[in-house]
């Protein structure tokens, strides 16, 4: 954690309130994001509970599932799933602009521009908590694999229609949110974490109720008190009063009211199917009616809460006007979902369980470029970002003093004109180093040459300035210019470019194999023994 | 892989015999090997450059043309200085970025080293050398029959991934005990994998080839007999090596008598037994500890101006100690630009100051280490890692001596490794923490209390 941000936890905890750490929204915030607050079963890893999602913050729609261990229960509660998410995710699939992408051509080889389509806008998903983005990465390989009756008539438990397909676009938004800066699968915890900082740990932070009091706390409250009390406030009957974001549910409320209620449920059912005859049947389908509507009641009443989070978590952000680059990394989230929007339209294969090795190489290239980039763009957009990369002597601000007009060697001599700044700030500069600064939008290059006399630093302008044997008006700083230099590139170059994985090279185990036969070891099944047969 | 306990009436030790013997072996597989990779595992100041010259040269000699790839540009240049040292008339490419200054102009003097930014112009010649960043755009060339890759396990998994095309067959040399390569980015989901992207280069190549010959350099010529055995016990448990020379072959002397000051105790210390630890008040501070940092700034302010002498088995006379010849090492950048800061302030210039990652594969004469978990509240995955430490204490010909605030013992005994294990991920042995407590207990035999 960088010194600044240290700083601004300290604040944050002697007074109370949550500090900014920006100034500006550094994520772009769908005008019709699609919540989802999820809730899961304890003792069985990724069987849902239930789920309030929707678009419309008074009108949630409510999933549950009465009984977690009931695979029929589950396939209903994913169908359900598909239904709302499914709809509004191809909402945004036909809405599409002309954008222009490099293509290696099928013939010459040869890069290419070629036109395609890119989806004017992309579906947003918002969870309450980073274990929320977990889940739906769980839920995604939990159903891109499964095959329906139509599919594959002969599958002993087929899937729901739609439901195969839900799993693939769960697994590219859980895929998509480990791009740094990307926006189309957020968790409402990391976005509030980003924009504020508390008095709390970051494992503390994960709350989002206790997030929310640091940050809502009205003017001459204590932010921590109302935290410690969203943390651990109980009513009389020992329940927490603001219900865990989840999707793990509080144990006193599983033990005490969820698990009762399951049981009663499942009574109801096992009298129903015991019925002798339709008018028993009749009463005995109300009272399982009636168990059914009692967990509902029970997943509303610890989802709604989390819910209404989420929409205030969303009205803080909306305080913050958006930072300019975020717009550009959203193009990034459109091109990602209309590259997936067309790999399941062409009839491609789920995602696989593994990446092969080139793939994976490409993933892991392409966020270490967004990250750099995600780091850049933040600092540049906004000045308390800018302040701590300052303050940890990767960028300094200051005046420049001085501008005295040189030229490189060479037969043909260029400009390089020597510019004197005055600087506060204390950057790590050796000799040679590059220093950048943005002149109408590109990254204008310095080179650091020496400590002036008075203190100031001495920078050599090396490129921006025309072809002229003089610089074109304004590509040079003037004496009074309060400018801000960076010593990080603001923009990022391009990788090596990878084999295609049909060529993956022999110290990578050569192209990926199919045949069961390549499995390593470790992964295959245990053999068989008398043993596992009772 | 160890070598036999000498016994009774058996040769003793020699470590000229043993590290030819390893190098034979070595440049015996590579040449007339039946397998498509070589690995050489090389402790610190083992003769790992000199191995990758005498490989290259014979490869060469052998008419068999072959790539270099190395991990930055100053290993690039220095690796082909040192191919034209030992054979002028050898050609020699130098591929390189198109960014200005890609080389080092020293190269220019050298008439049979060509210089290219496009691997097309260097075809044909007997050695082409340049960083595996650079090899990774070359592409629509003619592979390579043999290559060499020089510290190889601080290159990345991706990164062999996208030169591997370019040759058949490699002879891979590097240091495991060094900083293992990191991502800046989320790349968990590969953990496990054979070919994990961030995992190193190595470890993906034994992983899908491991049948191929392992070698081991014997002989640690840097290192003095003071150092090497706790480097070699604390760092590399299994695969042991020994120093080159014996106590008698090193000395260090000062002309000018210990004032008793802190520092100038600490100095005869480490002078004369390798090791010095200068222990300030514990205490918890920033990363840029004041004190701490002003401490290491005065040893080597006293270092100088003690007239240092440096007798080693490279010359019959004395060398002086002079900046040149001393490093500070830190754990991260902000720590170095403070001591460059304080060491500018008291008028030293020309010392090397800079952190565990970029003082990989560099040698000086005496070295002086902030330690990393100096005034820390935490022992983190970072501050334990077993490379860094490793990097630090094993820089020196001479002399390593080590600034730190007390109570860093019971720091660690606060905290024990917690990483998470990985299923399908080898164990690395030590651990940082246990090396950690094997440098320490050895360094509090050379403890020197000061308060500044």
């Amino acid at each position: 954690m960088s010194l600044i941000d240290n700083l601004a936890r300290l604040d944050a905890a002697t007074t109370g309130r949550a500090q900014p750490r920006a100034t500006v929204r550094h994520r772009h915030l769908s005008e019709r994001p699609l919540v989802f607050v999820p809730l899961i079963t304890a003792g069985e890893t990724g069987a849902p509970l239930g789920a309030l999602i929707g678009t419309e913050r008074t009108s949630p729609l409510l999933l549950t599932v009465a009984q977690p261990r009931d695979r029929d229960l589950r396939f209903a509660f994913l169908s359900r799933l598909a239904e709302i998410l499914l709809p509004y995710v191809e909402s945004y699939a036909d809405d599409v602009e002309a954008a222009e992408r490099t293509e290696a051509d099928p013939e010459t080889g040869k890069r290419v521009k070629v036109e395609v389509e890119l989806c004017a806008d992309a579906p947003q998903l918002i969870v309450p908590s980073r274990a929320g983005i977990e889940f739906v990465r769980l839920l995604g390989r939990s159903m891109r694999f499964r095959r329906t009756a139509e599919q594959d008539p002969d599958a002993p438990y087929p899937a729901p229609p739609r439901v195969p397909l839900l799993g693939r676009w769960l697994t590219h938004y859980g895929e998509r949110s480990r791009v740094p800066g990307s926006s189309l699968l957020l968790a409402m915890t990391d976005l509030l974490s980003r924009h504020w900082a508390t008095g709390q740990s970051s494992l503390e932070e994960q709350h989002l109720g206790a997030l929310l009091a640091w940050i809502e706390a009205p003017e001459g409250t204590s932010g921590a008190d109302a935290a410690l009390r969203a943390e651990l406030a109980r009513d009389a009957d020992g329940q927490l009063l603001c219900p865990p974001a989840g999707p793990a549910t509080d144990p006193a409320f599983d033990n005490q009211l969820l698990a009762p209620a399951i049981e009663r449920h499942d009574r109801a059912r096992t009298a129903l199917a015991a019925a002798a005859d339709g008018v028993e049947a009749d009463a005995l389908l109300a009272a399982l009616g009636a168990a059914e509507r009692e967990i509902d009641a029970l997943v509303a009443s610890r989802t709604r809460p989390t819910w209404d989070a989420v929409w205030r978590g969303l009205d803080a952000l909306c305080t913050l006007p958006e930072a300019p680059s975020a717009v550009d990394r959203w193009r990034g989230d459109r091109w990602s979902f209309t590259g997936h929007r067309d790999r399941v339209a062409a009839g491609e294969p789920p995602q696989p369980r593994v990446d092969d090795a080139v793939t994976a190489a490409n993933k892991l290239a392409t966020r270490e470029r967004e990250q750099a980039r995600l780091d850049a763009q933040e600092a540049l957009d906004d000045p308390l970002v800018m302040a701590g990369r300052r303050l940890a002597g990767e960028a300094f601000a200051g005046e420049v003093t001085d501008v005295v007009m040189a030229y490189s060697e060479g037969r043909s001599p260029r400009p390089r004109p020597l510019v004197t700044v005055r600087t506060p700030d204390r950057p790590q500069l050796d000799e040679g180093v590059k220093a950048y600064r943005s002149l109408a939008g590109k990254p204008q290059s310095f080179q650091f040459v020496a400590h002036a006399p008075d203190g100031g630093l001495v920078l050599r302008l090396l490129d921006k300035m025309g072809r002229g044997k003089e610089p074109e008006p304004g590509s040079v700083p003037e004496v009074g210019d309060r400018l801000c230099w960076t010593l990080f590139e603001h923009e990022q170059r391009g990788g090596p470019r990878l084999p295609d994985p049909e060529d993956t090279p022999w110290t990578h185990g050569g192209p990926p194999r199919t045949e069961p036969a390549a499995t390593p070891v470790g992964e295959r099944p245990d053999p068989v023994t008398p043993e596992d047969i009772l | 892989m160890s070598p036999a306990p000498i016994a009774p009436g058996q040769a003793p030790f020699d470590p000229g015999t043993e590290a030819a013997r390893a190098t034979d072996a070595i440049l015996r597989d590579t040449l007339h090997g039946a397998h498509r990779g070589v690995v050489v595992d090389s402790p610190p100041g083992a003769g790992k450059s000199t191995l990758v010259v005498r490989a290259a040269l014979e490869l060469a000699a052998a008419g068999r043309p072959l790539m270099v790839v190395a991990q930055t540009n100053a290993q690039v240049d220095d690796l082909v200085l040192r191919l034209a040292e030992k054979n002028p008339e050898l050609p020699v490419g130098r591929l390189h970025s198109s960014d200005p200054d890609p080389y080092d102009k020293a190269l220019d003097a050298l008439p049979n080293v060509r210089k290219s930014a496009k691997a097309g112009d260097l075809a044909g010649l007997d050695v082409v050398v340049s960083t595996a960043a650079k090899w990774g755009h070359v592409k629509d060339v003619e592979p390579w029959r043999h290559a060499i890759v020089d510290e190889a396990y601080q290159m990345r998994s991706d990164a062999l991934l996208a030169v591997a095309g370019l040759f058949e067959r490699a002879l891979f040399v590097g240091d495991p005990g060094q900083l293992d390569p990191f991502a800046i980015a989320e790349a968990e989901q590969w953990a496990g994998l054979a070919y994990d992207p961030s995992a190193s280069a190595v470890t993906t190549l034994l992983a899908h080839n491991p049948g191929l010959p392992q070698h081991r350099l014997p002989v640690s010529w840097r290192l003095p007999a003071s150092a090497a055995p706790l480097v070699s016990d604390a760092f590399y448990p299994f695969t042991p090596f020994r120093s080159g020379t014996s106590h008698a072959d090193r000395a260090l002397n000062f002309a000018v008598p210990s004032d008793g000051s802190g520092p100038d105790r600490v100095i005869d210390e480490a002078a004369l037994s390798g090791w010095g630890l200068l222990e300030l008040p514990a205490r918890n501070t920033p990363r840029t500890d004041p004190e701490a940092v002003r401490a290491v700034a005065l040893v080597v302010r006293r270092l100088l101006d003690r007239g240092g002498a440096a007798t080693s088995e490279r010359s019959p006379d004395p060398a002086p100690l002079t900046a040149d010849r001393i490093a500070v090492g830190t754990a991260h950048r902000d720590q170095a630009a403070a001591v460059r800061g304080a060491l500018s302030a008291l008028g030293v210039v020309d010392v090397t100051v800079d952190t565990a990652n970029r003082l990989q594969g560099r040698e000086f004469d005496v070295t002086v280490v902030l330690h990393p978990l100096s005034g820390r509240p935490d022992a983190t995955a970072f501050h334990l890692e077993t490379g860094r430490l490793c990097v630090l204490a094993s820089r020196h010909r001479h002399a390593c001596i080590v600034v730190c605030r007390a109570g860093v013992d019971a720091l660690l005994d606060d905290h024990p490794s917690t990483e998470p294990v990985q299923l399908g991920v080898t164990v690395k042995f030590p651990d940082g923490w246990e090396a950690n407590h094997a440098i320490l207990s050895r360094l509090a035999e050379h403890r020197v209390p000061w308060r500044p």
